[in-house]
């Protein structure tokens, strides 16, 4: 057992994965280069000196050839990690994501298959609009893709290991804020090491898990907005109400049971993301429950994410457009006490 | 470059392939006109010489990536007629199981890559797949497919810059039949396309694309290039598409004079010619080679209208890697 970081519990999943499957190997910007950052969060620190420069392939800043090279060499057996910096940098390589990997397995009639990984950092940062998007509803859209969104750092591990072994192309948006030691002022003080098996683990797409039981209300989070969810928990513990966190894992698929469970003892729901309002992904969820869930609700299925607005750089700007713990405490109250 | 003329007995086989391509393509637009190939189609008549002979200077094992004009590739990278035919027609038994289309036709057992129908699309996959090649320390190469329309697309340069910087073994082929759709080259593109090839530190060669020798040499230097491990080649074969761009394009934005010029420079009428002259074959051999391809595509429209359609529900199928089913 040992704590580990997201970001090192990222590394340590490729490195195990690299050790015990030749056909990994990872692809992208700055990632292997000698006293370099490995990647642009450290993820891959030391992963060139270990496995050498062949299978830690540096790139030009090329996203269209970073993502469309690991699509081709996934096609011809290989299971390329491909890592694109910042999400906000897939956009340009939307045909090779949304065109190619999604569609090949498809079009082929299902004789080729695409067992490609895609890392992609999320959230804002103080860095303005075109760093900071959480654009997982986007891609979360596209048939063909899964999407993981590890929240913690033993998470992490295991589904990017699972991902490595999965036939289909998978993203994983991973959160700026959460790779680190923890205690970041901004992530809320927590402490964001996990504890890490010493034997080797996967975690299996499409199981949810419940971070704290509650009685009173159902939030579902993911990343950074999870972590908000519980602080925002703990305080609203302390007026008598009871929430239930559930950190979905996985976007596609996604545990819709783990939910409607949850529901059915709340009888109410907050979904709660960084991405902003309109078309994200909580709004796929609030449709599915009230979908199959409509008999469960005793008050309004509720959204709370960032306002539809591009992302701004000053820390006063960016911290009134994304989810605060004050805004989720006060909108958890609103629901529990009818005010909605 | 080194000449590596290919034998006579060669030469009738690459004959052979073209006019396959030829009447198949010719049979196709007949069915469509009666509706019984379905969506669009973008034929490849007059461009034969490029797809035989690339695909002759390609082993079986070795890949190709395609356009949105695919039935000359997969016809010369050795895809079935009846299953390509029975693709068109949508039905179960077509190469992509009616999922694909005209536009994504392929057979990635015999090296054809489902068909990219996004104009350069393919530049970039097909780096990747050199670069699996290169992990797995064999000596395949990719031939990459694609028009002049491509070469300002931006996954162009990205696919053709990553090959040449980790010296990946693709054969990059520029169909350049001179227009994109209609638009004509010279409102697009600057420089010639070979010389692109300069930008990227890669020998960039112009070939008479209506000479399936040609091609089929300059390919053979380039795949021994890229099997060597010394990287890529582009390959700039200039061609003419004797047909519109799609189904009901008559091209009248091309000069009549252009295309009938181009028309007397047909590959396959050149090469009997040659054939003949060369006595490399008889008239006769070569009604035989010609009335065994009509056989051959009219057994595929039997076998396509033969077979069953898919069941609807089977356009769930084949949307994840856990349901690649060979």
């Amino acid at each position: 057992m040992k704590r580990l970081s997201i970001a090192e519990a990222l590394r340590e999943a490729m490195r195990e994965e690299m050790q015990r499957d030749e056909r990994v190997f990872l692809l992208g910007e700055d990632i292997g280069i000698p006293q370099g950052f490995g990647g642009a969060f450290t993820v891959t620190l030391g992963l060139s000196d270990e496995f050498g420069h062949e299978r830690v392939v540096d790139t030009p800043i090329s996203e269209k050839a970073i993502v469309g090279a690991a699509v081709g060499a996934a096609m011809m057996g290989m299971r390329p990690i491909a890592d694109v910096q910042y999400s906000d940098f897939l956009f340009c390589a939307a045909d090779e994501i949304v065109n190619q990997a999604a569609k090949m397995t498809y079009m082929s009639g299902g004789t080729v298959k695409v067992p490609m990984v895609l890392r992609a950092p999320v959230g804002a940062t103080n860095r303005g609009a075109q760093h900071a998007q959480s654009p997982e509803g986007f891609f979360m859209h596209v048939p063909g893709w899964k999407v993981a969104v590890p929240a913690t750092a033993y998470d992490a591990k295991g589904l990017l290991k699972t991902a490595v072994r999965d036939d289909s192309p998978v993203l994983i948006f991973e959160h700026k804020r959460l790779y680190g030691k923890g205690g970041r002022k901004e992530a809320g003080g927590l402490d964001l090491t996990s504890d890490i098996p010493d034997e080797e683990y996967c975690i299996p797409f499409g199981q949810a898990v419940i971070r704290r039981e509650g009685s009173d209300l159902t939030v579902v989070a993911t990343l950074l907005m999870m972590h908000r969810s519980l602080a925002a928990a703990d305080l609203l513990a302390q007026e008598g109400i009871n929430v239930e966190v559930i950190d979905p894992r996985t976007l596609v698929p996604f545990d819709d049971g783990t939910v409607l469970a949850s529901v059915a003892k709340t009888g109410k729901l907050l979904i709660v993301e960084e991405d902003n309002l309109t078309g994200g992904w909580g709004a796929e969820v609030a449709a599915r429950v009230a979908d199959a869930g409509f008999d469960l609700l005793d008050a309004p299925i509720k959204r709370l994410a960032s306002y539809d607005v591009p992302m701004p750089f000053a820390p006063v700007l960016e911290n009134f457009v994304v989810p605060s713990v004050e805004r989720i405490v006060e909108m958890a109250r609103a629901i529990v006490k009818g005010k909605v | 470059m080194t000449s590596v003329t290919p034998p006579p007995n060669q030469l009738l086989q690459m004959y052979r392939g073209m006019v396959r391509i030829r009447k198949f393509e010719e049979k196709v637009y007949l069915l469509f006109l009666e509706g019984k190939v379905l969506g669009t189609i973008h034929q490849y008549q007059g461009q034969e010489a490029v797809a035989v002979g690339v695909c002759g200077a390609l082993r079986r094992d070795d890949c190709l990536t395609s356009t949105h004009r695919p039935h000359g590739h997969c016809i010369a990278k050795g895809v079935s007629l009846d299953s390509m035919m029975a693709e068109l027609f949508g039905r179960a038994t077509g190469c992509c199981k009616a999922k694909g289309g005209s536009m994504h036709m392929g057979d990635i057992s015999v090296g054809a890559v489902p068909a990219i129908a996004i104009v350069a699309g393919g530049v970039t996959l097909a780096a990747g797949m050199g670069l699996a090649y290169k992990f797995q320390h064999n000596d395949r190469v990719v031939a990459c497919f694609f028009g002049d329309g491509a070469v300002n697309e931006g996954a162009f340069h990205e696919g053709v810059n990553l090959a040449a910087i980790k010296q990946l073994p693709v054969i990059f082929v520029c169909e350049n039949n001179f227009y994109a759709a209609s638009t004509p080259m010279q409102l697009t593109t600057p420089v010639g396309i070979a010389e692109r090839a300069a930008a990227y530190g890669i020998p960039g060669v112009v070939v008479d694309g209506n000479d399936v020798a040609a091609v089929y040499q300059a390919t053979v230097t380039a795949v021994a290039r890229a099997r060597r491990g010394e990287g890529p080649t582009l390959i700039e074969c200039q061609t003419y598409r004797t047909v519109g761009h799609s189904r009901g394009d008559p091209g009248a934005y091309r000069p009549k004079e252009e295309v009938e010029l181009w028309k007397q420079k047909d590959p396959i009428a050149r090469l009997r010619r040659s054939l003949i002259a060369d006595e490399a074959a008889t008239e006769s051999e070569i009604a035989v080679i010609e009335a065994e391809a009509d056989r051959e595509i009219e057994t595929a429209v039997a076998f396509a209208e033969a077979s069953p359609p898919p069941q609807p529900e089977d356009a769930l199928l084949h949307v994840y890697g856990e349901q690649v089913t060979a």
